[in-house]
């Protein structure tokens, strides 16, 4: 129980010091509200905020859908011949380091300004995908050379060495790049609101700049505090995943 | 992949090298290894530490391509291999990781699963068949490595320091195992060990590498009928050959020579 009450404790502790001082100093609410009107605003918009929310997980969710099937399967695809992982990996690295900002443009007018949600999804999915690749690819290759060796003795095919070994010796390392692509997915899903940014999507990035335009500080750190709160119950949502696949793993 | 060509000469060899040299990058190549090991026979290899012994093994094995020379295996038969750790699939139960090679061979599930479960009773572990790896001891470990590699049934047994990282008292058990699974279908084993006290009492037969290049620098006879009872290392015979060995193995390692 002390595992949660400690930081309870601090948090209602800082919430406390910042609504006493805001009051105290008089700063102005668009500038910095207090913690109550925040509050307030979180149950104020809270049918609003809630649809968005779930807009911005949804398309999070199924961008790092997208993200696994592609990366995951292009890994697979790839990890069964050296000369296309060679030839592969450049394009991939190039991906990675290309800033998503700077395709955004571009992937919308691909995707149609009516479908800015596929935009959306297209560039989280991009974000999100060099973990997955990444983690799936060393995963595969990081089998026990032994047992590699085993397989080649006794003339196992592509397709057994890879359901066999490979595969299962893949899945730490897979979990690994999936934790770290759904951090990156939900950045990649709000980044790519901005940019798009008429309102096409209704997510929580556009309650962001709706409330900021409009100097609605309270509205703003509202939609932040939802979009925290997302990112937590997404990363809960993927360990659940990972224990499930572990456990399915055990009683095998 | 290197595959042996069948046996050409005698159907009592299990396999052969003759004047077979490895060449890694970067590395001076190591033999010529000339070895013949006949069929039911069990030969030891003792040599320092990076004298190839493991090399040996694999060229046996078809698992390393000689860049020169000609290794030979008796046609038909197959070969087990076990390695310094137990090299078991941690995700996988004893009986799915002994029932493997069967799987790969593509024999039927039912008589596969038999079999392995047949093959880990043959090791004393007829009652582990659902344990995973991380469940069981360093000896039992090392035992479902074993029924693994003999579940082929092979002709060719291969052990690479199988039990190196075991303590003693496991260790003399699982020579015994050994002795007594050799008795049962007198598959041919080459045993690469660094001790040479083990070496003696396993095989009939103990060959010396250079410490340098690998090759086989002496052929010892351990004399006295397979398997010994464990009085056997009493006898004046065990401590006459462990000392020819010891002596073959320290002129194998003295640099001035």
């Amino acid at each position: 129980m002390s595992r949660f009450l400690a930081p309870l404790i601090l948090i209602a502790l800082l919430l406390a010091g910042w609504e006493l001082l805001v009051r105290v100093l008089g700063v102005p609410t668009y500038v910095l509200p207090p913690p109550s009107a925040i509050g307030l605003a979180l149950i104020d918009r809270a049918p609003v905020l809630a649809g968005s929310a779930l807009q911005t997980f949804w398309m999070a969710l199924q961008a790092l859908a997208v993200a696994a099937v592609l990366g995951g399967g292009l890994a697979v695809a790839i990890s069964l011949s050296p000369i296309a992982e060679r030839a592969v990996r450049p394009l991939a690295v190039t991906l990675q380091v290309t800033p998503i900002v700077a395709i955004a443009p571009l992937v919308l007018i691909w995707a149609g300004l009516d479908n800015a949600d596929r935009a959306v999804i297209a560039l989280a999915a991009a974000v999100a995908f060099y973990p997955l690749f990444s983690g799936v690819l060393s995963g595969l290759k990081s089998a026990d050379p032994d047992l590699e060796r085993l397989f080649d003795l006794y003339g196992a095919n592509r397709l057994q060495r890879l359901v066999r070994l490979r595969l299962p010796a893949a899945l730490p390392a897979s979990l690994e790049g999936l934790r770290v692509a759904t951090g990156l997915a939900v950045i990649g899903a709000v980044v790519a609101e901005f940019v798009s940014g008429s309102g096409a999507t209704q997510g929580l990035a556009w309650r962001l700049l709706e409330a900021g335009n409009r100097l609605r500080t309270a509205e703003l750190l509202a939609a932040l505090v939802c979009l925290a709160a997302l990112g937590l119950a997404l990363n809960a949502a993927v360990q659940a995943f990972e224990r499930a696949v572990l456990r399915q793993g055990q009683r095998r | 992949m290197a595959s042996p060509r069948p046996a050409s000469g005698g159907p009592d060899r299990a396999a052969s090298l003759t004047d077979v040299t490895v060449s890694f990058r970067g590395r001076p190549p190591l033999g010529p290894y000339d070895l013949t090991v006949a069929r039911g026979e069990i030969v030891a290899v003792v040599g320092a530490s990076g004298a190839g012994k493991s090399t040996l093994l694999r060229l046996l094995a078809g698992l390393e391509a000689p860049s020169g020379g000609c290794v030979v295996r008796a046609s038909g038969g197959t070969t087990g291999f076990v390695f310094q750790s137990p090299t078991l699939m941690p995700w996988a139960d004893a009986l799915t990781n002994v029932t493997l090679p069967l799987d790969i061979a593509g024999v039927p599930r039912t008589g596969a699963r038999q079999r392995a479960s047949a093959a880990l009773q043959a090791v004393g572990l007829g009652d582990r068949l659902t344990a995973r790896p991380g469940q069981l001891s360093g000896g039992m470990a090392m035992r479902v490595s074993l029924a693994r590699a003999l579940v082929t049934d092979p002709d060719l047994l291969l052990l690479d320091e199988p039990f190196a990282a075991l303590d003693s008292i496991t260790r003399r058990a699982l020579i015994e195992d050994l002795h007594r699974l050799w008795t049962a279908r007198h598959p041919a084993m080459v045993f690469v060990t660094h001790d040479v006290e083990e070496a003696v009492y396993l095989a009939a037969r103990i060959v010396v590498l250079d410490s340098r290049t690998g090759r086989p620098v002496a052929d010892i006879a351990s004399p006295g009928p397979l398997p010994r009872p464990d009085r056997w290392r009493a006898d004046s015979g065990y401590r006459e050959a462990v000392e020819a060995v010891a002596t073959a193995l320290a002129a194998a390692m003295d640099p001035a020579r």
